[in-house]
């Protein structure tokens, strides 16, 4: 079916031949005969020809041409093997459910092995992206125009900005009349007349653009000769005084930028190191599973994702309360099993928990595999909040932080208002008065470790969502958790909170000089520091309790 | 009394046991060729060399279906190091030693082969080590049949510096010697080509980063001129999912920066979710879905012998493939297993790649290989994209490193070393 070159060939330039006339006089037929042409090609093997027959399609007044482009970009056009149909495809559970390309009829639903996809390369996307941007400059919709537009603008040709041209005197809308503007204001910066790059200047300089930099940085360099870029010596001026301008903002773009990675990374600590908080903090555990706890947490996620493959930010929020359940029943489970025999015998904690997460890790590995399990993020959780070219928070980050002072107000409320927020605290600041006022402490350690695992378990659910669930995952954690509860001084959640969040705005401050190995072992290196100094961290518990 | 009466028990069964493992140790020796399978089957690399461990058993088990080597039946002495490099060299000792294997065909990490290459030296076993690595190291035991740097990582540079104009290079590495040594070759290859060196950035992260904003952040930034920028990853292994989930959440797309990476191939991206990879690039000699008979066939293989349609086939598998048929022919041109005899057969033996061409072994002990760069697709597969006319010959010295430049590596007669200085004409004492 791959038809020769010259075959090929034949068949455009017959494209282009019957494009004219389609378009002056919109003849139905021989449009059509274009079409149906064009979307043989796509079907072609190389990606030249491919290349051909998407500018092909595009030439085609046809309003399926778009629905077939846009397709393409998004990996969801076939072909199917049995009788070499072009298809669009849509993934359900069983496999493909398919419609014509050329006229949307529904073809059923077939299995993934009875099609073959139309891959594209990154060149094709790029000008994929071009055309359908300039078929959809006419949309009804401003936000589709404005994507269209800046589209558009990443790749610039003679006939985007005649079409863009054209375009602004008919466009209402105000943002995508800017952006319009802008893209011919930089093509204006090439103009030969000094007025109208003065002109042009003066409309881009208040403008946060990344081309609009770029460009401006381009002009007021010297070229390999020597010789500058702007030849005019006051719009070299003006351009320098614009530059001065955008550069004091970037630098407060940037300043933000770390402040907000900062934050979310401390997040990730303080949501890491809060169930440790509990269970070290208030207990005393020194319990070397914490990291596989949270491990089980994401596994949950991952399961839960596995069960409704089709609500997939839904299964987030059911993963949520899962994942607290079962990791408070496994980390009951290793209290009453394990570590109630062994209070007040540090060593042999620490040797026993440590087994307990091999053991745990082991078990995974068997049930699911070494390998890693690909946990989904829903679409509300991917990508960025775009403020502007220079600064943009993404939105994992964010709903972790928001996600991460959540938690940590309601342990602060079970804590402070519940009963058993009321038994924890009297059993740790003083076990053998609660027990003599009738707290079953036995019962009390059973369930402040379990709700400690089951926080471990909901910063797994987290965690699912910005690494790696597999079965070392809880080792990445389990030294940045003691870290953060030592720092903040044990039996403090408070302390917990702000040492987070501290430790994670230092690491990102340090990260762009030092590196990242090198800011890691700054950041452990004050630690030890500041532990000799003060031995009992940023908030050590005071009065009679400590000594108890 | 308890006590007293086991003790003769114990004995007894442990008596059994030894001649068991004597009369079946005998009757082995007489009927089967071992061959030892030295990959971590737990700990984190488990994850990578458990599927080569059933490539090699697939492997043997094809060539005993075809009636064995020499008249013999093949037989597979499966070991775990367990992703512990000192215990490498341990399972190694071993297998040479006490299962006294013909060969053996393990390691992934480099600091895994260079833990066992004492061990193999000293007791002069062989050993076929499957994956792309540093080169800077040709020894007389130790048979490369993954890529060296430039059969992988030059190509892919020169690629991208041509097909995509690139001007400005990141070079991202996970921290330790192989991602080192590479983006020091590439640096200098850069540099030979008047890249300046405020064009190149170069970022080293630990193993298992998974906090990758800041970096994604200033890749953004450094990429953020009018020059075209790519990044060339040597970041291996798990941290590579965080990774190109924030390019992708930071709006990084692979037509504005793209990534090429050398350590993402089929069987990485099958755990991942492949969303944010979409036309990214990684550069190997073996890619699943180049359509040849032989890959079919051996796929085919492949999802029979392991019973699950939806595993993937990769690079290294291919090299196990490559390798353990070269090491048959060798035998059988050397109608014996003995180390030295096979050393010496197996320069120059030749056997046909999966995706077209025949592999030859050199006399640097690095095979010949085609390369392919392609783009990374939401089903997990790569599209070629461009691949090398030529198969291209494995170079165990770089010659973009001033200190390796004049060094080659020779294991026929009259050089017969991996470490021979063109300059000085002399074998460095160094064995290896």
């Amino acid at each position: 079916m791959k038809p020769n070159s010259f075959g090929w060939y034949g068949w455009a330039m017959m494209g282009l031949i019957l494009m004219l006339p389609a378009s002056s006089s919109g003849q139905d037929s021989a449009s059509e005969a274009a079409f149906s042409a064009a979307v043989a090609n796509l079907k072609s093997g190389s990606m030249k020809e491919r290349g051909l027959a998407i500018e092909q399609l595009a030439g085609v007044h046809n309003p399926r041409a778009i629905v077939i482009l846009q397709a393409l970009l998004d990996g969801r056009l076939f072909k199917l093997i049995a009788d070499d149909k072009l298809v669009i495809g849509e993934e359900v559970d069983a496999g493909y459910k398919l419609f014509d390309a050329k006229n949307a009829e529904s073809l059923g639903t077939v299995d993934r092995s009875a099609t073959q996809k139309i891959y594209v390369t990154n060149n094709l996307r790029t000008s994929l992206r071009k055309i359908i941007g300039r078929l959809e400059l006419n949309d009804n919709d401003a936000g589709v125009r404005l994507a269209a537009v800046k589209a558009m603008g990443k790749a610039v040709d003679d006939e985007s900005l005649m079409l863009l041209q054209k375009h602004l005197s008919v466009e209402q809308d105000k943002s995508v009349q800017k952006a319009i503007k802008r893209i011919l204001g930089l093509e204006q910066l090439n103009s030969a007349d000094k007025t109208t790059r003065l002109a042009a200047i003066e409309l881009l300089k208040g403008q946060a653009n990344q081309n609009v930099v770029n460009r401006f940085n381009e002009l007021v360099d010297k070229d390999a000769e020597g010789h500058y870029l702007e030849a005019d010596s006051d719009v070299r001026n003006q351009i320098k005084t614009a530059l001065v301008k955008i550069n004091t903002q970037l630098q407060v773009y940037a300043a933000i930028e770390t402040l907000f990675f900062g934050l979310s990374l401390g997040a990730v600590l303080v949501l890491a190191a809060i169930g440790l908080a509990i269970t070290f903090g208030v207990m005393g555990v020194i319990n070397m599973a914490h990291g596989e706890l949270m491990m089980l947490g994401a596994y949950t996620t991952y399961v839960t994702q596995q069960l409704m493959p089709d609500h997939l930010g839904l299964s987030l929020v059911v993963a949520i309360p899962a994942a607290f359940i079962i990791s408070a029943l496994a980390g009951i489970v290793i209290e009453r099993g394990i570590i109630r025999f062994l209070y007040g015998r540090p060593l042999e904690t620490l040797l026993a928990t440590f087994g307990v997460s091999l053991f745990l890790q082991q078990t995974v590995r068997s049930i699911f595999s070494p390998l890693n399990r690909s946990v989904a993020t829903p679409e509300w959780m991917s990508g960025s909040l775009q403020i502007n070219d220079f600064l943009s928070l993404t939105w994992n980050r964010f709903y972790i932080l928001v996600f991460c002072l959540l938690v940590f107000a309601l342990l602060l409320q079970i804590l402070k208002r519940t009963r058993l927020g009321l038994e924890v605290r009297a059993v740790a600041q003083n076990r053998t008065m609660a027990k003599a006022m009738g707290i079953q402490t036995a019962r009390v350690d059973a369930l402040t470790f379990g709700l400690g695992s089951g926080i471990a378990g909901i910063a797994g659910v987290a965690l699912s969502q910005i690494t790696n669930v597999g079965p070392n995952l809880g080792q990445a954690y389990i030294v940045d958790s003691f870290m953060v509860v030592v720092f903040g001084g044990v039996g403090n959640l408070w302390g917990t909170l702000v040492a987070g969040f501290s430790l994670g705005i230092a690491n990102k401050l340090l990260e762009p000089y030092a590196g990242a190995v090198l800011a890691k072992i700054l950041v452990l290196v004050f630690i030890i520091l500041f532990i000799q100094k003060r031995p009992r961290g940023l908030f050590p518990q005071r009065g009679r309790a400590v000594e108890g | 009394m308890n006590r007293l009466s086991s003790r003769p028990r114990k004995l007894g069964i442990a008596g059994i046991l030894v001649t068991l493992t004597l009369v079946t140790g005998m009757a082995s020796a007489e009927d089967t060729i071992k061959v030892g399978v030295l990959h971590s089957l737990s700990g984190t690399m488990a994850i990578s060399e458990t599927t080569l461990k059933d490539t090699m058993l697939m492997l043997i088990d094809e060539q005993n279906k075809k009636g064995g080597l020499l008249g013999k039946k093949l037989e597979a002495v499966v070991v775990d190091p367990a992703s512990n490099w000192p215990l490498f060299a341990e399972k190694a000792r071993e297998l040479l030693t006490k299962d006294k294997v013909a060969a053996i065909f393990g390691c992934w990490t480099s600091v895994s082969r260079k833990s066992v290459l004492p061990v193999i030296e000293e007791l002069n076993g062989l050993l076929f080590y499957p994956v792309q690595y540093e080169g800077e190291e040709s020894s007389r035991n130790v048979f490369y049949t993954g890529a060296a740097p430039n059969q992988q990582a030059i190509p892919a540079v020169d690629y991208l510096m041509n097909d995509l104009k690139v001007k400005r290079w990141v070079l991202a590495g996970t921290d330790y010697v192989y991602p080192r040594t590479t983006n020091k070759i590439l640096e200098a290859y850069l540099k030979s080509k008047k890249v300046a060196k405020k064009d190149i950035m170069i970022n080293y992260t630990p193993f298992g980063h998974s906090d990758w904003q800041s970096i994604v952040a200033d890749i953004k930034k450094f990429g953020s001129t009018a020059k075209k920028t790519a990044v060339v990853s040597t970041i291996n292994g798990d941290a590579n999912i965080p990774f190109y989930k924030e390019l992708g959440n930071q709006g990084i797309s692979a037509e504005k920066i793209p990534v090429i990476a050398f350590s993402v191939g089929e069987e990485e991206l099958s755990g991942m979710d492949t969303k944010p990879l979409v036309g990214h690039l990684a550069a190997w000699n073996y890619f699943m879905s180049i359509d040849t008979t032989k890959n079919a066939a051996f796929i085919k293989q492949w999802h029979d012998f392991i019973k699950n349609p939806k595993r993937v086939t990769n690079d290294p598998m291919e090299a196990h493939y490559i390798g353990f048929n070269m090491w048959v022919k060798a035998v059988e041109k050397a109608g014996t297993t003995d180390p030295d005899a096979v050393q010496k057969a197996i320069i120059g033996v030749d056997f046909p790649n999966l995706t077209g061409g025949t592999a030859k072994m050199l006399p640097n002990h690095h095979i010949s290989k085609p390369v392919f760069i392609g783009e990374i697709q939401d089903d997990g597969q790569l599209l070629t994209v461009w691949q090398t006319n030529t198969l291209v010959e494995g170079d165990a010295w770089s010659d973009f490193l001033p200190e390796s430049k004049a060094i080659i590596a020779d294991w026929t007669a009259p050089i017969s070393c991996g470490n021979f200085n063109t300059k000085t004409k002399k074998c460095s004492g160094q064995n290896f």
